[in-house]
């Protein structure tokens, strides 16, 4: 698939601090690309770049092939933009706020009135036009801002924390929502904090840290990274094996107890546990719970993003 | 259509966009009615109240006093309180130049002041024996200063700021004094030296005067002067409010 931004060696300064430091990357056509990083990674400061908001001191990023530094405006008309703060307008009404975008976007009368009404209805505000938005609820409003994001038809999604805070209701509409689009060739470029979110929706995911990309690559490639931290975890009734036993199984790495929890950790854990389920039957031992553990998103994201500063997680 | 042809339409599409969005949100903010429109009829009265002064003589200052503060008031309120609520990002993220945007805050301040100018020009004329003889001169003089102190509004709204009142401030230390040098409340000509010195570098002086020809008053400008002079200071104050905001974007300001 061909890449949609491209980003090359994009850097930000302000005074002596990096914000972003030579940052690289590639989307491609259809993709669900999450951007993750912690608060002051510099994630908010590349997508304000990529979005027109800020410009870069260094390097440069196209947007289906315009240059941001030398074509912005053709690179803008591309993309949808639902910042983490709703920063809708309040004394507008709900309808004309998204007539507003629509109009700064050049939609056409006749479509701009046919899909605002699309997506309010999809969205659940079609009841709700009239109303000024500053009657909306936080969950109301950042649909809104979706709304008033898609009504130009963009290629791509542009979503800031699009669930931060949001109710349950209104967290998993726009997640499914901009599923939706996706499946229908819609590009997004997702940050945030939500690492379920991540892994649920994302094709792809980038972690950037102090500036720099850390990692980037699929949320399963990722979870390689910490491939050694794969565990079996099992409960035994009464008395369980010793750990020489446990050793002897294969694979095994090394074993370690939690309370009446056993932790073994092994690079195959769907192996480990057949493996551990003939010990039991032929010990007569009896299993009370027993799972298997891959390390998380999470893992990933807290190792990658605390090695430098202090002991990683795993 | 040519590529440039193209390019002039969208700019012009998104600057009228911007100034409807203005019209609908900025018009009746306290601010805009508290410096747009309190404020010169306060000067009005503090001028007019205690002396003998036919009050068709005053009519010209009123209406351009009138113009200076609505047409220069909506630009110190719009971006400072978009960059506060944040929807100042809205905009330029959209496919619409800054310089179409700020193109639209003048449109709505040019709109803002020449319908509020209706005002003192119709009281004058029904309450006063003002009379209007030479309305091109009236209306050119409006449009070409309202473009003019709208521009500068504009430009006034370029330092960021933590809250819009800092900026009405920085806007007030400039038009305040300007009043008094622009021949309002006194005609230049009868102004001390070096008030009569400062008086060309107003935009408002020009304007009064138009206005006062329009009226039917004597000019201290020559009229083409007075044209050229607006245009000028509008082409001017308008780049640099292009280029002040420009400048605090690149920072993220």
């Amino acid at each position: 698939m061909s890449a949609v931004i491209e980003v090359r060696s994009l850097t930000r300064r302000f005074g002596d601090l990096i914000a972003v430091d030579h940052v690289q990357f590639e989307v491609s056509e259809g993709e669900v690309f999450g951007f993750l990083g912690p608060n002051g990674a510099g994630k908010t400061t590349t997508v304000r770049m990529l979005t027109g908001v800020l410009d870069p001191t260094e390097g440069t990023a196209t947007i289906r092939g315009h240059d941001i530094r030398k074509e912005s405006l053709g690179a803008r008309e591309h993309l949808g933009i639902v910042p983490e703060q709703a920063n809708v307008y309040l004394d507008l009404s709900v309808w004309r706020n998204v007539m507003l975008m629509a109009e700064l976007h050049g939609v056409a009368r006749a479509r701009r009135v046919k899909e605002a009404e699309r997506l309010l209805g999809l969205l659940g505000l079609g009841e709700r036009k009239k109303q000024k938005a500053r009657a909306l609820s936080k969950g109301l409003r950042q649909r809104l801002m979706l709304c008033s994001a898609l009504v130009s038809g963009p290629e791509i999604l542009f979503l800031d924390e699009p669930t931060s805070g949001l109710d349950v209701q209104s967290a998993r509409l726009i997640r499914q929502i901009v599923r939706d689009l996706n499946r229908d060739g819609l590009t997004v470029f997702l940050t945030t904090h939500n690492m379920a979110e991540a892994e649920e929706i994302c094709d792809r995911v980038a972690i950037i840290h102090k500036g720099h990309i850390a990692a980037i690559d699929t949320p399963d490639q990722l979870r390689q990274i910490l491939a050694a931290n794969q565990y079996v975890e099992v409960t035994f009734e009464g008395r369980g094996p010793q750990d020489a036993e446990l050793l002897g199984l294969p694979d095994m790495q090394r074993v370690a107890r939690l309370g009446e929890r056993l932790l073994l950790y092994t690079p195959h854990p769907g192996r480990t546990a057949v493996a551990l389920a003939g010990l039991a039957d032929r010990d007569g031992l009896q299993v009370r719970d027993l799972s298997t553990r891959k390390p998380s998103l999470e893992d990933v994201f807290l190792f990658l993003t605390q090695r430098d500063g202090q002991e990683a997680t795993p | 259509m040519s590529e440039m042809a193209q390019t002039w339409r969208r700019e012009a599409r998104g600057a009228l966009v911007i100034a409807r969005k203005n019209a609908l949100l900025y018009y009746l903010k306290p601010p805009v009615l508290i410096f747009g429109v309190l404020f010169p009829v306060f000067f009005f009265l503090a001028f007019k109240m205690g002396r003998p002064i036919a009050a068709e003589n005053i009519v010209p200052g009123m209406v351009a006093m009138a113009l200076w503060f609505t047409a220069s008031a909506i630009g110190p309120l719009v971006t400072p309180w978009e960059r506060r609520a944040r929807t100042y990002e809205r905009l330029i993220s959209s496919p619409v130049s800054l310089r179409a945007i700020l193109a639209g805050d003048v449109v709505s301040g040019l709109v803002f002041g020449a319908c509020l100018s209706v005002i003192p020009i119709v009281l004058g004329l029904t309450l006063t024996d003002a009379q209007v003889t030479s309305a091109l001169l009236l209306v050119g003089g409006i449009v070409l200063g309202a473009l003019s102190f709208a521009s500068l509004g504009v430009l006034l709204a370029a330092p960021p700021a933590s809250s819009p009142s800092n900026i009405m401030l920085l806007s007030n230390l400039v038009r305040l004094p300007f009043l008094f040098v622009s021949g309002i409340f006194l005609p230049i000509a009868q102004m001390p030296p070096w008030a009569r010195w400062v008086s060309p570098i107003s935009p408002l002086s020009y304007a009064g005067d138009l206005i006062r020809v329009g009226f039917g008053q004597r000019a201290y400008f020559p009229v083409w002067l007075s044209l050229l002079m607006l245009a000028a200071f509008t082409a001017a104050l308008f780049w640099g409010a292009c280029r002040f905001h420009a400048r605090w974007r690149a920072k993220g300001l």
